[in-house]
C-alpha cells in the first residue's frame, strides 16, 4: 500500500471535489494566459502597424525623392554665381549685381573639375539708358559658354553674341520697328542686330544683348563681369545647393551662390512637408501605443492577482471541505500509527496533483481555444509569438506549487487532528 | 507475540478530566489495572462512565492528566507526538463500533493501510491470510458498502492485526452486528487472546462480556469492585 494509491483512489472517489479544484486550477491558468496574451497581442499589434507606417512613410519618401531626382536631372537647375561682397538684396531689387568680379572666375571654374555643372555662362548687366532712343535698357553682356576643360564639348545652350552684333528684345524691338539685319547705334558705336527675340512678358523684353568684351569696353569694365550662370547643375544630393556650394567656395572663395526658383524646388520642399506630417503621425501613434501598453498592464496589474486570490481561495475552500469529509480517516489513520508528514503529504500531494493537471487542461483549453478567438480577442496574432515555451513550462509548474501553497493550510489542519477527538464519540 | 505471563498492559492511577461550559469532568478517576498477554477484558459500565476515555488514554491517543501507563513495558507518553504514533502502529490494534473504513479503499488496501505507518515491507501475504482466516479472502477487491456489516468489521479486525500487536483496544465491537456476526467477532478476538495478544473491549453486551475471560466494571470514572471482576455479574444499565 503506497501512499500515491491512497490519492489517487481518494481522487477517484472523490470525483467532484477534485474535479472542481482542477476546474478552478485551469481557468485560472486559462485567464492569466488569455490576459498575458490580450496584452502582448494588442502591443505586437501596435508595434507592426508602426512599422507598417514608418516603412510606408518610407516607401513614400523614397519614390517622390526618385521623383524628384528624376525631374531634377531632366530640368538640371541654375545657380547664379555673384561677388561675395554683393547685397543681395540689391540684386532682387534691380535684377543684377553691382559689384563685379574678374571674368577670369569663369575660366578657373571651367578649368577646375567641377563635375556638378554642366555649363557655365559669365555675363556682365547693367541697366542703362539708349541715349540714341531714348530708352531704359537691361544691357547684358554674354560671351559663348566657357568650354569645361575636363568635358567634351557639347552643343552650347546658348548661342553667344557676335562681335558687332547685338541681339534685341521685343518690346524694344517692336516699339522701335527694329527688324533683324538693321543697323543701330547704341552709345556711339555701330551694331548689327542680329536677331530679334518674340515675347517673352519678362524683363528679356527690354533687353539689348551685346559680346561680352563690347559690353565691358562700353561700360568701362574691361574684363570685368557681375555674375556667372552655371546652367543644368546636377548633384545626386536632394541638398543639391549645399552641395554644390561646398565644391563651388573650394574653387571660388571669394564668390555667393544663389539658386533660381524651379518646380523641383517646390515638390522637394513639399516632399520634406509629407515626410514632416508622416513623422508626427508616427510619433503620435507611437506615444499612443505606450499609453495604451501602460493602461493594459494597469489593467492586468488588478486582474491577474484577483484571478490568482479566488483561485487559490477556490482551492482552499475544496480542499478544507475535503478535509471536513475525511476528519474520521484522518482519525483511524492517525491512531494506527501513520504519522502526521503523511498525512500532509496526501493532502498537499493531492492539491499539487489537481494543480498540475488544472494547469495542462488550462493551457490546452487555451491552446485550442486560441485559433478560434485569435482575430476576435488577439488581433489575429500567432499563438507562439503571445505566450513563449519557457512561459508554457513557467504556467505547468507555477500551477501546482500554487495550488499547494493554497492547500497548505488546510492540510496542516489534517496533519493536526487529534485521532482522540475524532475517536472518543465511538 | 508476548509470552502468557506477560504484562501487556499496565496502568497506574490514571486521572482525566476535562474543563467543560458546565464545568469539570472528572471522566477518569485513579484507575489502575494490569491486563497480561493472553488477557481477555471485558471493559462495561453506564453511559459516560469514561470507558471510551479510559480505552483511549490506554491506547497511546490520549494523555492521561496523572498516573502511569505502560505498554510493552514502554510509557509511550514519555514519546513525542510523532514516536507515540509509530509506537501505536507497533503494539496496539484499534476496533470501533463504526468500523471506520476507508470507503474508498477496497478490502485488501484497507488491511493494508497499515503498511503506511510501518516500515517498507509488503505484509500483504499476511494481510490476505487474515482475511482468508475471516472467510473473506473471497471479497478481496470490493470496497466496504458492498460488504455486509459483519464483513466490514471483520475487515476491521484484520487491520487491528495486520501488524501483529501486542493489545487489541475495541470499543463497542459488536454494538452494531448481529448475534451471529458478533459471535464471530467475539471468536476472533478470543482466539487472538489465546494466542497470546491482550484484548479491552468495551461493552454494553452481556453476551459480549460473558465471552471474555474477565471484566472491569467503570462507574463515574473509578474503577469498581476491585481490580478486576469475573465475568456474569450484572450492570446497572
Ligand atoms: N474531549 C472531551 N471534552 C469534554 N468532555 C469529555 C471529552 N471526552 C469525554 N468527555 C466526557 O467525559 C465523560 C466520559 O466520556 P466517555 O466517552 O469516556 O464515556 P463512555 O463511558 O465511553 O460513554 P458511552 O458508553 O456513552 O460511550 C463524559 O461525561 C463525556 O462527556
Ligand atoms: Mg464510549
Amino acid at each position: 500500500m503506497k501512499l500515491s494509491r491512497l490519492v489517487t483512489r481518494e481522487i477517484f472517489h472523490r470525483k467532484m471535489n477534485f474535479f472542481l479544484t482542477l476546474a478552478g486550477v485551469s481557468l485560472a491558468v486559462t485567464c492569466v494566459l488569455a490576459t498575458l496574451a490580450a496584452m502582448r497581442s494588442y502591443d505586437l499589434n501596435s508595434d507592426k502597424i508602426i512599422a507598417k507606417m514608418e516603412a510606408d512613410t518610407q516607401a513614400q519618401m523614397k519614390k517622390l525623392e526618385d521623383d524628384i531626382r528624376k525631374t531634377m536631372k531632366g530640368l538640371g537647375f541654375n545657380i547664379y554665381i555673384f561677388p561675395k561682397d554683393q547685397d543681395m538684396s540689391e540684386v532682387y531689387d534691380q535684377g543684377y549685381a553691382s559689384k563685379t568680379m574678374p571674368e577670369e572666375y569663369a575660366t578657373t571654374l571651367a578649368n577646375s573639375k567641377i563635375v556638378t555643372v554642366n555649363h557655365l555662362l559669365p555675363s556682365l548687366t547693367q541697366k542703362l539708358e539708349w541715349p540714341e532712343k531714348k530708352r531704359t535698357v537691361i544691357l547684358i553682356g554674354v560671351r559663348g559658354e566657357v568650354p569645361l576643360a575636363h568635358r567634351d564639348p557639347k552643343s552650347p545652350l546658348i548661342d553667344p553674341v557676335k562681335k558687332g552684333e547685338l541681339v534685341i528684345g521685343y518690346e524694344l524691338h517692336r516699339s522701335l520697328e527694329i527688324k533683324a539685319g538693321d543697323e543701330v547705334t547704341f552709345k556711339g558705336k555701330k551694331f548689327k542686330v542680329g536677331k530679334t527675340h518674340p515675347e517673352r512678358g519678362t524683363k528679356d523684353d527690354i533687353t539689348i544683348w551685346m559680346n561680352l568684351t563690347e559690353c565691358q569696353e562700353l561700360l568701362g569694365k574691361i574684363g570685368r563681369i557681375n555674375a556667372i550662370q552655371a546652367l543644368e547643375c546636377n548633384c545626386a544630393t536632394l541638398d543639391r545647393l549645399g552641395e554644390i556650394r561646398a565644391e563651388l567656395m573650394q574653387i571660388l572663395p571669394d564668390t555667393q551662390i544663389t539658386e533660381t526658383g524651379s518646380t523641383a524646388l517646390a515638390r522637394a520642399e513639399s516632399r520634406n512637408k509629407a515626410k514632416e506630417t508622416a513623422k508626427k503621425q508616427i510619433a503620435a501613434a507611437k506615444a499612443n501605443r505606450v499609453q495604451m501598453s501602460k493602461e493594459r498592464e494597469k489593467f492586468a496589474g488588478i486582474l491577474l492577482p484577483i484571478v490568482l486570490l479566488f483561485a487559490m481561495v477556490w482551492i482552499a475552500m475544496l480542499a478544507l471541505m475535503n478535509v471536513r469529509e475525511r476528519v474520521t480517516e484522518i482519525g483511524v489513520l492517525r491512531a494506527i500509527g501513520v504519522s502526521a508528514g503523511i498525512i500532509l503529504s496526501a493532502f498537499l500531494s493531492r492539491a499539487v496533483l489537481a494543480g498540475l493537471l488544472g494547469a495542462i487542461a488550462g493551457v490546452v483549453d487555451f491552446a485550442l481555444i486560441y485559433p478560434f478567438v485569435k482575430e476576435r480577442f488577439f488581433q489575429g496574432v500567432a499563438m507562439s509569438e503571445v505566450v513563449s515555451g519557457s512561459e508554457w513550462i513557467v504556467a505547468l509548474l507555477a500551477a501546482p506549487i500554487l495550488a499547494a501553497v493554497s492547500a497548505w493550510l488546510p492540510s496542516l489542519m489534517a496533519a493536526q487532528k487529534d485521532p482522540a477527538d475524532v475517536l472518543r464519540h465511538d | 507475540m508476548t509470552d502468557s505471563t506477560q504484562i501487556a498492559v499496565k496502568a497506574e492511577g490514571l486521572h482525566k478530566r476535562f474543563v467543560t461550559s458546565e464545568g469539570e469532568v472528572h471522566a477518569v478517576n485513579d484507575v489502575s489495572f494490569e491486563v497480561k498477554a493472553g488477557d481477555f477484558v471485558a471493559l462495561h459500565g453506564p453511559s459516560g462512565c469514561g470507558k471510551s476515555t479510559l480505552l483511549l488514554m490506554t491506547g497511546a491517543l490520549l494523555s492521561p492528566d496523572e498516573g502511569l501507563l505502560e505498554i510493552a513495558g514502554e510509557n509511550p507518553y514519555a514519546l513525542k507526538a510523532e514516536g507515540r504514533a509509530a509506537f501505536r502502529g507497533e503494539h496496539v490494534g484499534f476496533v470501533f463500533q463504526q468500523f471506520h473504513l476507508i470507503p474508498y479503499l477496497d478490502v485488501l488496501d484497507n488491511v493494508l493501510i497499515g503498511e503506511l505507518a510501518g516500515e517498507k515491507v509488503s505484509l500483504e501475504d499476511r494481510a490476505r491470510e487474515l482475511l482468508d482466516k475471516f472467510n473473506i479472502g473471497h471479497r478481496l477487491h470490493h470496497v466496504p458498502s458492498k460488504l455486509s456489516i459483519g464483513e466490514q468489521q471483520r475487515v476491521a479486525l484484520a487491520r487491528a492485526l495486520l501488524r501483529e500487536p501486542e493489545l487489541i483496544l475495541a470499543d463497542e465491537p459488536t454494538g452494531n452486528l448481529d448475534p451471529e456476526n458478533s459471535e464471530i467477532i467475539l471468536q476472533h478476538l478470543a482466539d487472538f487472546a489465546d494466542d497470546g495478544g491482550a484484548v479491552i473491549m468495551v461493552t454494553h453486551d452481556d453476551r459480549a462480556r460473558a465471552a471474555a475471560k474477565t471484566s472491569m466494571h467503570l462507574d463515574g470514572g473509578r474503577m469498581q469492585g476491585g481490580d478486576q471482576e469475573k465475568p456474569g455479574e450484572q450492570e446497572s444499565a
